[in-house]
């Protein structure tokens, strides 16, 4: 015990004497933090528009100036043809082609119906998505205003749908992302740092040196595991500090919960990195090892698109990361304001994958030394 | 009791394709300064892995202070010092960190055991505050040894402790290792330099992983079966290709300005050789009888072993 609070002790003095680690760690979470979710913003606006007119009715105007005036779109053009305003997509000035044909009004009054043309830009996926709806619900709400339709009455009983966003009433991107940020740094925290730093020793060699002294495998373990276990507590801290102080988001459950989770989800972490200093011999390898498992736990832990919506054996893979669990729990606690119960079968799951990764790690440990 | 003993030791690696031991047996006494002594890629270093229970043999057995290497490991590690080739201290640490460091790993403090490093010591204590990382080759060398010998080891491992160092510092290096040596610790000590093997007691020669000769430097040299003639003239190059190329010669190496040489038939008269080398239009021929050193035994075992 007085050797593994003497190993500590020369690790944080390692950790604190190196000025750039000592800097990232915590100008990288409050920077990120600050950045990333102004960044990642889903709600579409600006979206450019190219009009080709073949009616010039009072009709079409209309329609023309409630798109206008709908504040999501920028009306770019207005060709006469429908081959002059492709070549706005073409040629990236437009998103979106509206094509209003002739006798739009006449039929619209004669018929009661008239078709239009939307051309979307699909190479931006979510923007040509989300643009073409927009535009559909504008033209949607302009087809239940005209008078053609107005006069008629509309059939009663129809069912009619109307949201509210319950925890996030706004439907804001920010408050979706930044917790998941948040699990994103202690992230890197545990996950590449210990890593790192394990196998920093070997590299270097300095694991030589130790091993030929009586000190015991565990206490090396813990004394290299402990200080980057504060390091990414405090990193937590700073960034719901950041979270409420930029964004006003302040946790509706309670932070004992969402300690816990951190706590046990940091110790799984931990061991995720140990796994791979144990597999690896230089700083470059354990980089790259960790890297690559990362971005898996980023882009499928439901970081930015929702699990649900994967197919099932990515759903798999999915719940077969540490990380999913946790963003799920912290959007849950944050937005939600969860209690424990409601949280009872992650905290299942973030055990096991703590006790997974170390005992795993541990095992390989003890077979390469 | 040896203070080390290791017995028909043979390490692979990569899978059984690069053999780095070869059935190794050797004994070291206790208090004795001992070198083993070879070229690069001989094995010392994994000899020495086995020794400071880092590394498993693939057969045979080891013991160090009676100790077995595999099964007493933690008893040896708290009794033996070792220094491996790389300098392996924490380079963002200062002098005085690692020292500290290292000997609360073994439970002991620099005062408990000062007098044992006091002369390293205090060639190094004004860089006290420096990080190890920015020490010269020399003053690392001193540290490694101090946080070696910060426990009182009953045992010493020094691995290549010189290459890399300076003449006046590898003197230096061999003066204290003597001065150790009153205070009753066995050293091992491995060296590709053939010049430090005089300075051990006694001295392993060691090839491809195999011992060819373990005795004093003494007797090893004095075990030099043949007459060693050094050669000199004028074109050397010239000299070494014409002396390999006449019938009567045995062997024959450039060594500095001479070429050492040995004759098939010894003779007591050098006249009849020099005079063959005239004939072949050298000029300024000096021929003499010298005394081999351990390199001349070295080579020569060599060339037993490989034909």
């Amino acid at each position: 015990m007085i050797v593994l609070g003497y190993i500590l002790k020369k690790e944080f003095k390692q950790i604190f004497r190196d000025k750039t680690i000592i800097a990232m760690m915590f100008a990288m979470p409050t920077i990120q933090l600050i950045i990333l979710p102004l960044a990642m913003n889903f709600d579409v606006k600006h979206v450019n528009l190219a009009v080709v007119d073949h009616d010039h009715s009072s009709y079409s105007r209309q329609l023309i100036s409630k798109i206008g005036a709908s504040g999501y779109f920028n009306i770019v053009a207005a060709e006469p043809s429908f081959q002059q305003a492709i070549t706005y997509i073409e040629k990236e000035k437009a998103d979106l082609v509206l094509e209003i044909p002739a006798d739009f009004e006449s039929n619209l009054v004669r018929e009661g119906t008239q078709k239009l043309g939307v051309t979307v830009d699909a190479i931006n996926g979510t923007k040509a998505a989300i643009g073409g709806n927009y535009l559909l619900s504008v033209i949607n709400d302009f087809n239940q205003q005209i008078p053609v339709n107005a006069g008629r009455n509309m059939p009663s009983g129809a069912i009619d749908i109307t949201y509210s966003n319950w925890f996030n009433p706004l439907a804001e991107y920010r408050f979706y992302v930044v917790p998941a940020v948040l699990v994103l740094l202690l992230t890197l925290i545990g996950g590449f740092m210990s890593a790192l730093n394990i196998v920093r020793e070997k590299e270097v060699g300095t694991i030589e040196q130790i091993n030929v002294t009586p000190i015991r495998k565990w206490e090396f373990i813990l004394g290299k595991l402990i200080p980057f276990w504060v390091v990414g507590m405090i990193v937590f801290t700073l960034g719901l500090g950041v979270a409420w102080g930029v964004y006003g988001i302040w946790p509706v459950g309670s932070f004992v919960t969402m300690y816990v989770f951190a706590a046990i989800y940091l110790v799984a972490l931990l061991g995720f990195g140990l796994l791979i200093s144990t597999y690896t011999s230089n700083q470059l390898q354990a980089m790259f090892v960790a890297f690559f498992f990362i971005m898996i736990f980023m882009l499928m832990s439901g970081l930015f698109t929702a699990v649900d919506s994967m197919p099932p054996w990515a759903k798999l893979i999915a719940n077969l990361t540490p990380v999913t669990h946790f963003i799920k729990v912290i959007r849950m606690i944050v937005l939600k304001g969860s209690g424990f119960a409601d949280v009872q079968k992650e905290l299942v799951y973030l055990l096991l994958f703590a006790a997974g990764l170390n005992g795993w790690a541990i095992f390989n440990y003890r077979k390469t030394s | 009791m040896s203070a080390v003993t290791l017995d028909h030791i043979t390490k692979t690696y990569d899978k059984g394709k690069v053999l780095a031991v070869d059935d190794v047996s050797l004994q070291v006494a206790e208090g004795e300064l001992f070198g083993l002594i070879g070229p690069d890629g001989a094995g010392k270093t994994s000899i020495f892995r086995i020794l400071t229970t880092l590394l498993l043999a693939d057969k045979g057995s080891a013991a160090v202070q009676g100790y077995d290497c595999v099964k007493d490991y933690r008893e040896i590690r708290s009794r033996i010092g070792y220094m491996p080739g790389r300098f392996s201290l924490y380079q963002d640490l200062t002098v005085k960190e690692n020292l500290d460091f290292f000997a609360t790993l073994f439970g002991s403090t620099i005062e408990s055991n000062y007098d044992l490093i006091k002369d390293i010591y205090d060639q190094i204590k004004p860089f006290n505050d420096r990080r190890a990382g920015k020490l010269s080759g020399g003053m690392k060398q001193k540290l490694a040894l101090c946080c070696a010998l910060i426990h009182k080891p009953e045992v010493l491992f020094l691995d290549e402790p010189t290459t890399g160092v300076d003449v006046v510092s590898r003197k230096e290096f061999w003066d204290m290792l003597k001065k150790l040596k009153t205070q009753g610790i066995t050293i091992v000590v491995s060296t590709p330099y053939m010049d430090e093997a005089m300075l051990c007691e006694r001295i392993a020669l060691i090839q491809n992983g195999k011992i060819m000769s373990v005795d004093t430097p003494e007797k090893i040299i004095a075990a030099y079966p043949v007459k060693l003639y050094a050669i000199k003239a004028d074109n050397i190059y010239r000299l070494l290709t014409d002396l390999r190329s006449m019938p009567e010669v045995d062997t024959s190496f450039a060594f500095g300005e001479y070429i050492h040489l040995t004759l098939k038939n010894e003779r007591a008269d050098t006249t009849a050789l020099q005079q063959a080398i005239e004939q072949r239009g050298h000029t300024h021929v000096t021929i003499k009888v010298i005394q081999p050193g351990i390199e001349d035994s070295f080579i020569r075992f060599m060339n037993q072993d490989s034909k």
